[in-house]
């Protein structure tokens, strides 16, 4: 089947089979490996993407159900064609929200939307926010810390 | 870990829908969320020939207020459920929920009816639905029936729809007066599946007695169980400190056989019961006095 989808504001058309999950497209066939993936049944978070702005498992949907609609992976985070980071990203190194990386990438499309709509977000909620996403190194404290940090520097307006 | 092959139907409307599952029947299973449906076909222990994708039936998906009650089109998403101001107003019950049902990037894409069709033990919209007393509205390309959701659930992830139905939408009728609910449950981590859950209503008569109490328990049996027995243990009396922990109890003792897994003894889960069905009741019967 032909699917047409934009990814980090690019437009890719590809031919795939129905049963192929976006978390392998974007892999896969984008070469967009930045999306990883741990469990293939929902319960890890590595593989977050945002589908039209609200963070989805891309290991549970069929790259063919993304046809023209539009998604944002971890690469698309950054500012394109500079070397900086995006602040979210560089709270998360500046608070070691980070140890072996592998979670990172679905904690940050998770958080991106999350701090946007509660720009002012209490620990309790931060953590239900994180509740959907395993990291296997950090135990948790430094990410929470990390999006402390990213919400005191865009209050800031740094 | 992938699933294997299928032919992908993406149809736009109900009639198109309805009939692919009556030329399919048993090979084809509806697509809405995925996010019960798709873990299983990734570890193949579902292998259906045929998906059909709903998603892009628009119809199905909508909140609105009528005066039977709130309707709810299948497809809605719990995100969607969990934001609306009209089931906070209609069903705060639901609305109380949400919150519990999965994580927040499960709940953007998980509906309403695959929730229901689901029919997980430990999921919070079948108890949820009971307690409400809602009725689901099921069609086929032949048929177009309604059931009570206290007939709806038959067996562990079993409901009474056949192969080429599709459940359409959801009717919760309006509380009675001085009518309050209330839920409660407890997870190992916000947003996994429930140890316990409790789903609580209680309707007061006009001297402050009990007239009517409904307990919903999740994760305790095959399907969402009502605590029949406390319920009626309930009926007629006021509805002290005393008369809830006597009910409680009766729930946790005679009402249930839950399961011993991983995740908890049988004797936890009675005690877990014990404890939701007390706070439960106190917190609906609270709402109940301070209703209209
Ligand atoms: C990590 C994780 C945690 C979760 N935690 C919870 C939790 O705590 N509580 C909870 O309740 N749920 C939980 N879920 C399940 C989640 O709520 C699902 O969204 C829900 O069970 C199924 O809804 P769906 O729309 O995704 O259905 P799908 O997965 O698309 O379908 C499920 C089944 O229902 C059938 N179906 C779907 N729609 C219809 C319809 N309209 N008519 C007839 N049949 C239909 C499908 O054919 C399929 O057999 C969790 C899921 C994951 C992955
Ligand atoms: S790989 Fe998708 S949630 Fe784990
Ligand atoms: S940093 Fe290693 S899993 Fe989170």
């Amino acid at each position: 089947m032909n699917v047409c989808v934009t990814v980090n504001g690019k437009v890719y058309e590809r031919v795939v089979e129905p049963r192929l999950l976006l978390s392998d497209f974007l892999r896969h066939e984008l070469n967009l490996t930045g999306t990883h993936v741990g469990c293939e049944q929902g319960v890890c978070g590595a593989c977050t993407v945002l589908l039209n702005g609200d963070p989805v498992r891309s290991c549970l949907i069929f790259a063919v159900q993304a046809h023209e609609q539009e998604i944002m992976t971890v690469e698309g985070l950054a500012p394109a064609g500079t070397d900086k980071l995006h602040p979210l990203q560089e709270a998360f190194r500046d608070a070691h929200g980070l140890q072996c990386g592998f979670c990172t990438p679905g904690f940050l499309l998770t958080l991106l939307p999350f701090i946007e709509e509660n720009p002012n977000p209490t620990e309790q909620e931060i953590r239900e926010a994180l509740s959907g996403n395993l990291c296997r190194c950090t135990g948790y404290q430094n990410i929470v810390k990390a999006v402390k940090l990213a919400v005191e520097t865009a209050e800031r307006g740094e | 870990m992938k699933p294997a092959p299928f032919d992908y139907h993406a149809p736009t409307t109900l009639a198109e829908a309805l009939a692919l599952l009556d030329e399919y029947g048993f090979d084809a299973k509806l697509l809405a969320g995925g996010q019960s449906l798709v873990p299983t076909m990734n570890f193949r222990l579902a292998l259906p020939e045929i998906l059909i994708d709903i998603n892009h039936i628009a119809d199905l998906a909508f909140v609105r207020n009528e005066d039977d009650g709130l309707h709810i089109g299948a497809l809605t998403r719990h995100a969607e459920l969990e934001r609306s101001e009209l089931v906070a107003e209609k069903a705060p019950l639901l609305a109380e929920a949400m919150p519990n049902v999965a994580h927040s990037q499960i709940r953007n894409r998980g509906t309403i009816g695959g929730s229901l069709a689901h029919a997980d033990p430990a999921a919070e919209l079948p108890a949820i639905m009971i307690a409400l007393e809602a009725r689901f509205r099921i069609q086929s390309q032949s048929d177009d029936r309604w059931i009570a959701a206290s007939d709806f659930f038959v067996d562990l992830f079993t409901t009474e729809l056949e192969a080429e139905e599709i459940l359409t939408e959801i009717v919760i009728p309006p509380l009675p007066a001085r009518t309050g609910c209330a839920f409660l449950e407890l997870a190992r981590r916000h947003g996994d599946f429930a140890l316990v859950g409790a789903a609580t209503r209680v309707t007061l008569d006009n001297l402050g007695a009990c007239s009517e109490a409904r307990i919903v328990l999740l994760s305790v049996g095959n399907t969402s169980v009502r605590a029949v027995l406390a319920e009626q243990s309930l009926q007629g009396k006021a509805l002290t400190g005393q008369n809830i922990r006597d009910a409680a109890l009766i729930a946790s003792d005679q009402d249930i056989e839950p399961p011993a897994d991983m995740h908890a003894t049988e004797k936890y889960r009675r005690q877990l019961t014990k404890v939701l069905a007390e706070r439960t009741l106190t917190k609906a019967l609270e709402r109940a006095t301070s209703a209209p």
